[in-house]
Formats: C-alpha cells, sequence, structure tokens
C-alpha cells in the first residue's frame, strides 16, 4: 500500500473492456472479482496502482483491471516491479504470478523481492498446473500427477510457496483460495501491510487440474480440513471441537481435541501474526493428518526496500550540489594555455 | 625468432636513450599480479598526463584476483604510450619494459622491440620463482636476453632499505617496491614528484606510517636514477609536452566516461536514472561509478541477475525514469529475452555493453569485438533496436549521450557497444562544457490522445509512440509482451495486426537513420583505392596505420562508424567511392558481414581474436597488400605476434 489519500469507487471502476480470455469456469475469474470488489474497500486510486504480471493464465490479470497494467515476461514480474517502485514509490503495485511463472522460472525473483521487502501484493495464483502450455505439471503439483510430460506421474516434490516465502524472508504471508469468501479480506490485510505481502491464493483449473484442492475448499469437507488464521484467536477448526497445539517433541504442531469450550484445557495455541516460528509451523503442517491452514499466517512489518534505497540516497547526497560542470572536472586536472 | 619490423620502426616512434631526444615511448610495466601494477601504471599515467604528454594506455590483467605468486598465469601488466604527437593506441612494442619476476619477464620479454630497455628486479630471480616461471637457466646469466638492453638490481633489497626506518614488516616493506619502481621511471621520463606524494598522503591519511614508507620507496627509486649509480641505459628522457588545444584536462577511462556520459545525458533528457546492474567483468566499473553520483539523481539497484537488472530498468523507464542497464557479453545474452519486451512495449533504455572475449566465460579480462551480431541481431523476433559504439574512452562521453538522445526521441532500447579495453584504459580529455550539448527534453503524455480516451500506441509522424507514466489521471493503460492492436495496444495477435505492428516497429528504428550524422572519413580524400572502416575500439592502430600509409603516398583513407545500426544513410555512398574495402575487426568478421549484407560491397575482413587490441604493424602490413605494385609501398613483412603481448604455455594450477 501507500500513504495516497484514498478516493471512491466501485467495483465498475476497477472493470476495463477486455474481453476476458480465460477458460469459462476458471477459477481465476472469482479471484479477478474479489481484486475488483476489494480495491474500492480499500480506497485505491486506479491512476496510482500497477498491476504487473509474468506469464501464464494468471498473468493476463492486468489487462481486466482499468488501473495501470505490464504484462512483462515470464517470471520476471518481480524485478519489474522494483524498477516501477523505485522510480515511482508512491505507486501501489500488485503483481500477479502462478506457480510456474512464481515459483519456478521466476524463483530467484521472487526470493529476492521478498527478502529485499519491497512494498507490493504478490498474488501467486497456485493450481498446481501449467495451465497456459497445456498442462505439464508444475513445481507445486504433488508428486505423481500425471501430465503431458509425466504419463507415468511426476517423480519431483513439490515447493511450498509459503514456506519458500517464510524463508527467503516474509514478512507478510497469507493463504486462501479463489472461492473463499475470506478472500477478500485476505487481500485487504496484504494491502495494509507496507511491504512485501505475499498471498498464495489456491487456484482451480477446470482443464488441467480440475477440483484438485476439493479435499479441502468442498462444502462437505471444508469445516473439518481448513484452519482460519485470526489475530489472537484460537486456532480451532472443526467448528471448534478441533484444535492446533503444540508437541513438544517434535516441535511441531499436533491436531488435538476440544471439549466443549475449553480449548486453552486442550493447549490449543493463539494465533499470533508476529510470530514467526508459529508461521514457519502453520505452513509446514503436513495436510491430511492436518488441516490447511488459510488466512493471514503471518503479518510483521518490517522497513520496506525503496524507504531505505531513498533513506540512502538523501544520506549520501545531503549537501552535495549537483554541479555537473564540477562532476566532469572531478579528480586532478590541468590547463594548456 | 628473429622477425622483420620494419614496419614498426617506420613509424613516427623511435627510442634512443643516447640522445633523449625522443618523441614517444611505449612503457610495460609487469610483475605479479599482487605487486601493485595496475597502481602503478595508473599513477604513471596521471603524472605523464600532468606533464602535459598524450598518452594512451593498456591495462592487461589475469582473470584471477590473485594468481599463485609468481606463476605465469599470474602476471598482470600495464601499458602506457605517451609522446608528444597525437597518442591513439596504446603502442606495439614496448621500448621500456619494468618486469618485476621472472614470470613477469618471460611472458612480455619477446614484445619488447629489440634493443630496448628491460629493467628488472634481480631479488626476485631466486631458484624458486624461476623454476615457477619455467625457466631452466637464470635468464640474466644464461645471454638470452641479448638482443636487449638489461638494467637488473635487487630492487626487492633496495626498497627493504629504502624503508627500513619505518619499522613495518618485511610483506608489508616489500608491497612498497611499486612505489620504488614507480620513482624510477619517474626520473627516466622527467615527471613530478608531487602529484604522487599527495595522492599516496590522501590514500594512506589513516596510516601516515605506511604514507610515508611508500614516500621513501618512490624517493629511494627516483634518487636511484638520479644519483646515477649505474651508467649505461638508464639516462634521464626528457619528452615534450604535446600541443594540445587550449582548456581544462583530465584524464578518464571509458567506464568513467560512460557513466559521466549517462548522467548528462539524462541531464539534458530532464529525467532521472535508474541504472540496473549485476556484477560482471569489465562491466562493473560503471554501476561503481554510478553508484557515486546519486546527487545527480541517479538510482542504482544491484539485482540479484543480469535478468533482473534489466528488467528492473525496463519497469522504472515504464514509472518514467530513464532506464539503463549494463553488462558483458555473457550478461547481454541473459538479457536478451527482456530487452525484446522493451522492443515490444516501445520503453526507452540504454543498455551499455562492455565487450569481452567469449564465448561463454571466455576471456573475462580480455577485448574483443565479437558481440555486435548479438547486439544488432541477437534477440528473438524481429527485434531491431538501434547499436551504437564508441572508439575510445574519451567518444565513449558522446556515444552515452548520443545513446540516451536516441533512446527518448524514438522510445527505444539502444544498445551502447564499449569493449574492455575502452572500458579500462584511459586517455587526457579536455573537459566538456555541458552547456554545449543541446538538450533533449523528454514530454510525456498527460492528457488522453484519442477520441475515447488513451490510445498507448497510436504513432506520430516518426512511428513513435507516446510516453505514459503510470500515476497521470485518466491515461490508464496495459502494455506488454505479446503482440497488440494498432493504437489500443490491447492484445491482438490476428495475422494482418502482425504484420502492421512488424512493419511499424521496423520502420521506426530504420527511420532513426534520419536522425544521425552523416558518415563522415578520420583521415584521407572521399575515393580512392582502399577505404579502411573499423568501429569501436580499433580507432587509434587503424588511425595510426592509415596515417602512416599515407604518408608513404598510399591512397587510403580511414571512415569509423560509430552508428551500427541503423547505418549511416550515406555510409553505401562512402564505401562505393574507393575500389576497395577493409574491414579490421577483432572478430571473425561481423561487421563486415552487415556491411556486405547492407551495400552488396565486396569488403575485406582483417580479423584479430587473440585478447589484445590490433598492432599498429599488423595494420600496416594488412593495408601494404592493397598496394603491391605502388611505390612508396615499402612497408615489408611483418610478423605480427612478435610485437603483440605473448601467448607462453600457461598452465593452469
Amino acid at each position: 500500500m501507500n500513504d495516497m489519500t484514498s478516493i471512491e469507487t466501485t467495483l465498475k471502476d476497477w472493470e476495463t473492456d477486455q474481453e476476458v480470455r480465460w477458460c469459462p469456469g476458471c477459477g481465476d475469474y472469482a479471484i479477478l472479482k474479489a481484486v475488483q470488489r476489494t480495491l474500492p474497500l480499500l480506497g485505491a486510486d486506479p491512476k496510482n496502482t500497477v498491476f504487473v504480471s509474468g506469464i501464464g493464465c494468471s498473468s493476463r490479470f492486468p489487462y481486466y483491471v482499468e488501473s495501470y497494467g505490464f504484462h512483462s515476461i515470464h517470471g520476471r514480474a518481480p524485478a519489474v516491479a522494483t524498477g516501477i517502485k523505485l522510480a515511482n514509490p508512491n505507486l501501489d503495485v500488485w503483481l500477479v504470478t502462478g506457480d510456474g511463472d512464481g515459483m519456478s522460472i521466476g524463483g530467484n525473483h521472487t526470493m529476492h523481492v521478498l527478502r529485499r521487502n519491497l512494498d507490493c501484493q504478490i498474488m501467486l495464483f497456485n493450481n498446481e498446473i501449467y495451465g497456459l502450455t497445456k498442462g505439464q505439471y508444475s513445481p507445486t503439483s504433488r508428486t505423481g500427477t500425471p501430465s503431458p510430460s509425466s504419463p507415468a506421474g511426476s517423480v519431483d516434490r513439490p515447493a511450498s510457496p509459503c514456506a519458500f516465502a517464510l524463508g527467503a524472508g516474509a514478512r507478510f504471508v497469507a493463504r486462501s483460495y479463489d472461492v473463499s469468501k475470506d478472500l477478500s479480506e485476505v487481500l485487504q490485510a496484504a494491502y495494509r501491510h507496507k511491504g512485501a505481502a505475499f498471498i498464495e491464493i489456491f487456484q482451480n483449473c477446470i482443464v488441467y487440474n480440475k477440483d484438485r484442492f476439493d479435499d479441502f475448499t468442498d462444502k462437505s469437507v471444508a469445516a473439518d480440513r481448513q484452519v482460519h488464521c485470526r489475530d489472537g484467536e484460537p486456532l480451532l477448526f472443526a467448528k471448534g471441537t478441533k484444535g492446533l497445539a503444540l508437541d513438544l517433541e517434535t516441535l511441531s504442531l499436533k491436531v488435538v481435541d476440544v471439549d466443549g469450550e475449553d480449548w486453552r484445557g486442550a493447549g490449543v495455541l493463539v494465533h499470533n501474526v508476529r510470530n514467526r516460528g508459529l508461521a514457519h509451523m502453520l505452513v509446514e503442517m503436513p495436510f491430511g493428518p492436518c488441516p490447511m491452514a488459510l488466512g493471514v499466517i503471518h503479518d510483521d512489518p518490517a522497513p520496506t526496500f525503496e524507504s531505505a534505497v531513498l533513506a540512502e540516497r538523501e544520506s549520501v547526497i545531503a549537501g552535495k550540489a549537483a554541479d555537473l560542470g564540477k562532476l566532469l572536472a572531478r579528480g586532478q586536472t590541468w590547463t594548456v594555455t | 625468432m628473429m622477425a622483420t619490423i620494419s614496419s614498426v620502426e617506420s613509424g613516427p616512434r623511435h627510442f634512443d636513450p643516447g640522445d633523449g631526444a625522443v618523441e614517444a615511448v611505449v612503457v610495460r610495466f609487469a610483475g605479479d599480479s599482487g605487486d601493485g601494477m595496475q597502481l602503478t601504471g595508473g599513477q604513471f599515467t596521471l603524472s605523464t598526463a600532468l606533464a602535459g604528454n598524450d598518452l594512451a594506455t593498456f591495462p592487461d590483467f589475469p582473470a584471477e584476483i590473485r594468481a599463485p605468486q609468481g606463476t605465469l598465469f599470474g602476471v598482470s601488466a600495464f601499458q602506457i604510450n605517451f609522446g608528444s604527437s597525437e597518442i591513439t593506441t596504446a603502442g606495439d612494442a614496448p621500448d621500456v619494459l619494468v618486469a618485476m619476476n621472472p614470470a613477469a619477464l618471460k611472458t612480455n620479454i619477446h614484445a619488447l622491440k629489440p634493443g630496448g630497455l628491460v629493467i628488472v628486479d634481480s631479488g626476485e630471480f631466486g631458484k624458486r620463482n624461476l623454476e615457477k616461471a619455467k625457466y631452466a637457466e637464470d635468464p640474466l646469466e644464461d645471454g638470452s636476453l641479448a638482443r636487449w638492453q638489461v638494467m637488473a638490481f635487487d630492487i626487492s633489497a633496495l626498497t627493504l632499505e629504502a624503508v627500513k626506518p619505518f619499522g613495518l614488516g618485511n610483506k608489508e616493506a616489500l608491497r612498497c617496491k611499486n612505489m620504488w619502481t614507480l620513482g624510477l621511471a619517474l626520473w627516466m621520463f622527467d615527471r613530478a614528484r608531487q602529484p604522487l606524494v599527495d595522492w599516496l598522503k590522501a590514500k594512506f591519511a589513516g596510516n601516515p606510517v605506511l604514507a610515508e614508507a611508500n614516500i621513501a620507496a618512490l624517493n629511494a627509486g627516483h634518487a636511484y636514477g638520479e644519483t646515477a649509480e649505474l651508467a649505461g641505459p638508464l639516462r634521464r628522457l626528457h619528452i615534450d609536452p604535446v600541443p594540445s588545444e587550449p582548456g581544462l584536462y583530465r584524464t578518464v577511462t571509458g567506464a568513467e566516461a560512460i557513466s559521466l556520459g549517462l548522467v548528462t545525458g539524462c541531464r539534458l533528457a530532464g529525467l532521472p536514472m535508474f541504472f540496473g546492474g549485476y556484477p560482471i567483468t569489465p562491466a562493473s566499473a560503471i554501476l561503481h561509478h554510478l553508484v557515486r553520483m546519486k546527487e545527480f539523481g541517479v538510482t542504482t539497484f544491484q539485482a540479484e541477475d543480469e535478468i533482473a537488472a534489466i528488467c528492473a530498468a525496463i519497469g522504472a523507464s515504464y514509472a518514467g525514469q530513464l532506464g539503463v542497464t549494463s553488462s558483458s557479453g555473457p550478461g547481454i545474452a541473459l538479457k536478451g529475452e527482456a530487452m525484446g519486451l522493451a522492443v515490444m512495449t516501445e520503453l526507452p533504455l540504454v543498455i551499455v555493453n562492455s565487450q569481452r572475449g567469449g564465448p561463454s566465460t571466455g576471456l573475462p579480462t580480455k577485448t574483443e569485438q565479437s558481440d555486435l551480431y548479438q547486439a544488432v541481431y541477437g534477440r528473438n523476433g524481429d527485434a531491431a533496436l538501434p547499436v551504437i559504439a564508441a572508439r575510445s574512452p574519451t567518444d565513449a562521453f558522446a556515444c552515452a549521450i548520443e545513446a540516451c538522445r536516441i533512446a527518448v526521441q524514438y522510445m527505444t532500447p539502444v544498445i551502447l557497444l564499449t569493449d574492455g579495453y575502452i572500458a579500462n584504459a584511459s586517455e587526457p580529455w579536455k573537459v566538456p562544457d555541458p552547456a554545449a550539448f543541446a538538450p533533449f527534453p523528454v514530454s510525456f503524455l498527460e492528457e488522453p490522445n484519442g477520441a475515447d480516451g488513451v490510445l498507448p500506441y497510436k504513432r506520430d509522424a516518426r512511428g513513435v509512440r507516446p510516453w505514459i507514466r503510470p500515476g497521470t489521471p485518466g491515461l490508464m493503460h496495459r502494455i506488454g509482451g505479446i503482440e497488440k492492436a494498432l493504437d489500443t495496444g490491447n492484445i491482438d495477435y490476428a495475422p494482418d495486426v502482425h504484420q502492421a505492428q512488424t512493419d511499424a516497429r521496423k520502420a521506426r528504428i530504420d527511420g532513426i537513420a534520419a536522425a544521425i550524422p552523416a558518415q563522415d572519413l578520420c583521415l584521407g580524400e572521399a575515393s580512392g583505392k582502399l577505404l579502411v572502416v573499423g568501429w569501436g575500439s580499433t580507432y587509434g592502430p587503424i588511425h595510426q596505420a592509415v596515417r602512416r600509409a599515407r604518408k608513404r603516398g598510399l591512397a587510403v583513407s580511414h571512415a569509423h562508424v560509430r552508428h551500427i545500426w541503423p547505418l549511416s544513410a550515406n555510409l553505401g555512398d562512402v564505401l562505393a567511392a574507393f575500389d576497395h574495402v577493409l574491414v579490421p575487426e577483432m572478430n571473425t568478421g561481423q561487421f563486415k558481414t552487415v556491411l556486405r549484407d547492407r551495400f552488396l560491397v565486396d569488403a575485406v575482413s582483417l580479423t584479430k581474436t587473440s585478447g589484445q587490441p590490433f598492432a599498429i604493424a599488423e595494420l600496416d602490413d594488412s593495408i601494404a597488400r592493397f598496394f603491391d605494385d605502388v611505390p612508396g609501398n615499402e612497408g615489408g613483412e611483418v610478423e605480427v605476434n612478435e610485437t603483440q603481448l605473448p601467448g607462453p604455455e600457461i598452465e593452469q594450477p
């Protein structure tokens, strides 16, 4: 987010006249709507908003938002965004990337934009598949994923984007999914966070990886298999009958049963977005034995890259005149008469 | 190993230690890469410039930062050519060689002119160092140096003696050897010591003892020459100052000149500069210079890789600053896709390539001109962009300004080619007056340019689209690397659209030919038997060789091309006025191929890819071949390798 004054807009103001070219039923539509619904709530200003993307299905996103937009090249959106933000720190910069774009070809840039803490929102649409190139397995595909490039099932072990982000030094890590009613809330928190805000959004690729996330997003299982992380609230799920507690032996999270209202008695932890250790445990928690952690997992702001760059510049140029003639004549000189 | 070197000696230079009247002298300092040879050379350069001599330098150092001491591959050399007439090259064969150890002697002695003077530190000629240098016998004693005048004295011991009062450790004391040697060189060539003394005091401000020790070594070396403890070749040489245009002068390296030119170019455009870079030899120096110029609106960004460096620069250009990135061949290769993005999004950008020997890692610290194809053709798709090549360190200043001008006036990435030689070499430079350059202020689009709103790809008469900064009210739009509709820039890859946009992109770049100066001749008549066409850092040797050929009455002219792409509109006519066209380049004939393609001219190559600049003698010989029956062509044969920095069998550890 930036410090510009907020202005009033409606969802319509953020829609472009462009024909949306995602497959009918694609999860991207829901994410687009959630973003367009959220931007007015944030008081965002279209003229100061820039969506930057790389390559892939998700990266067409900027064309559909009525703001400034830059559809760059595969994996490089974080680098383009860094230049934009350093050149004009007043802009609100959103990055749109995917599991291939952000975790594979652009993994290096994702790491560095996070560790530098450039003030921007990074939405990583994770559909665990390469969509635009027609269905090859991606770096987040689960082992055994059959695809055109892995007909017998992929052998790679998948990467965890949130664990990667924390490892790279991210100060804001959140997770949601395309049709989640909480997506807007997560986006708002990301926007309010000053610094690099990393949001993994599970997204349903209905053509190449249909319903891949049903094991925790389907209505029939959602309550039992999702834990919603809210700062200051206990980490409860399954309608309060289960919770997450610390396993002192393995120093990881474990599921405990909660008897009635007594979650404290069961040892259920209270979520604290500033607790980095807890964030690590939440994103490393194995799905299956444990639920999927969603919501704002970590939010602990630190000085941003662009503010540090500006401050350094101010301090080194303090008291120096920008006299070009003197610069050109710097060093030892002599005069020929 | 005897060579015919009549061509070399027919030039204006000669070295005669007997009469002291010398027009120009080439001195090479060679030692271990830890001996401070680049520093010695750099300071000698400064004192030479201060004495009013014209000069050119050629630093030649190994890729390893500190190769094992005393080894052949650890030798670092610095050559300077200075004199009282115009100097445009670092010189061919040195007149004087200062060799700090056996390895330095072995790798450099064959470059020394027959009869030249070699000064060696005999204190370093122990058994171990001789073995490391693969000498079976001590060359100081076996007569193998008979062709040269050898002055051997124990510089190590003399230095230790000179700095004794300062109580330094043995290792630290020996580090002052380079200053002792420099002191001797200053005496030999009648150079003032005071600037060096001032410099040492400033350099070692935090350690006055070290400063005084170095000054004592410098003075001792000077006194050694002055008290003439040795008779013979060690005579004081005075070189008259070169007559030059009145004004304020300084020395400048190419890397420095480019940095200053970029800052000046941005000032003339009225823009802040964003520089994205990733460390690579020999381009890093530009980052190092610019990082110290932040008060001129410069933001520097050391990116995580070459790709991020250029992409961040593109992002900054999109946001309304002038994005600049810099690298060397391997890094430029990585930037290729992003250059295409800048071509497609039609954003201004300056890409500096300090070329080095390739392919792959190639010769990181040596010079070559082999990235011309890469610059002109090296991207996917039809992705033409302007390419400019600097001919010398000082020319790089004007070229950098020109690159900025074309980038912002034509909304295009521009490649500026220099090379390792230009980047590192220094020249005296008449400090330019920034007011002498015409400003080219940029105007951003502030109001919608279409009936229904903004048209980001609406082109003007030159085919140039408007530059629109995010943050401007009412001009929200989307751009990207995907093919786009005319005017609106919306995604559109219909066949006729791609055809039209490809044509428009090409026409815009071709049209730049109308906005660049006509090709001129640096020397000679506008027609004749032979035109020597060069580009980049071959300027010096070509210029000298053509001058020498013309003195012999040969109808040779010299054209040096700055605008590699697009070429000046009149270049075809310039070439057509000569019977023959010779293109010397430090590659396998890349520019020659471009000229043949563009103008159907029977251009002939002279190529060299040894990592070393052309020797004038090599060009003399090549020019002479076109005049076999012409009286006055007595250039004779040249065994060029004899005049070049040598290539001993170098073994990696």
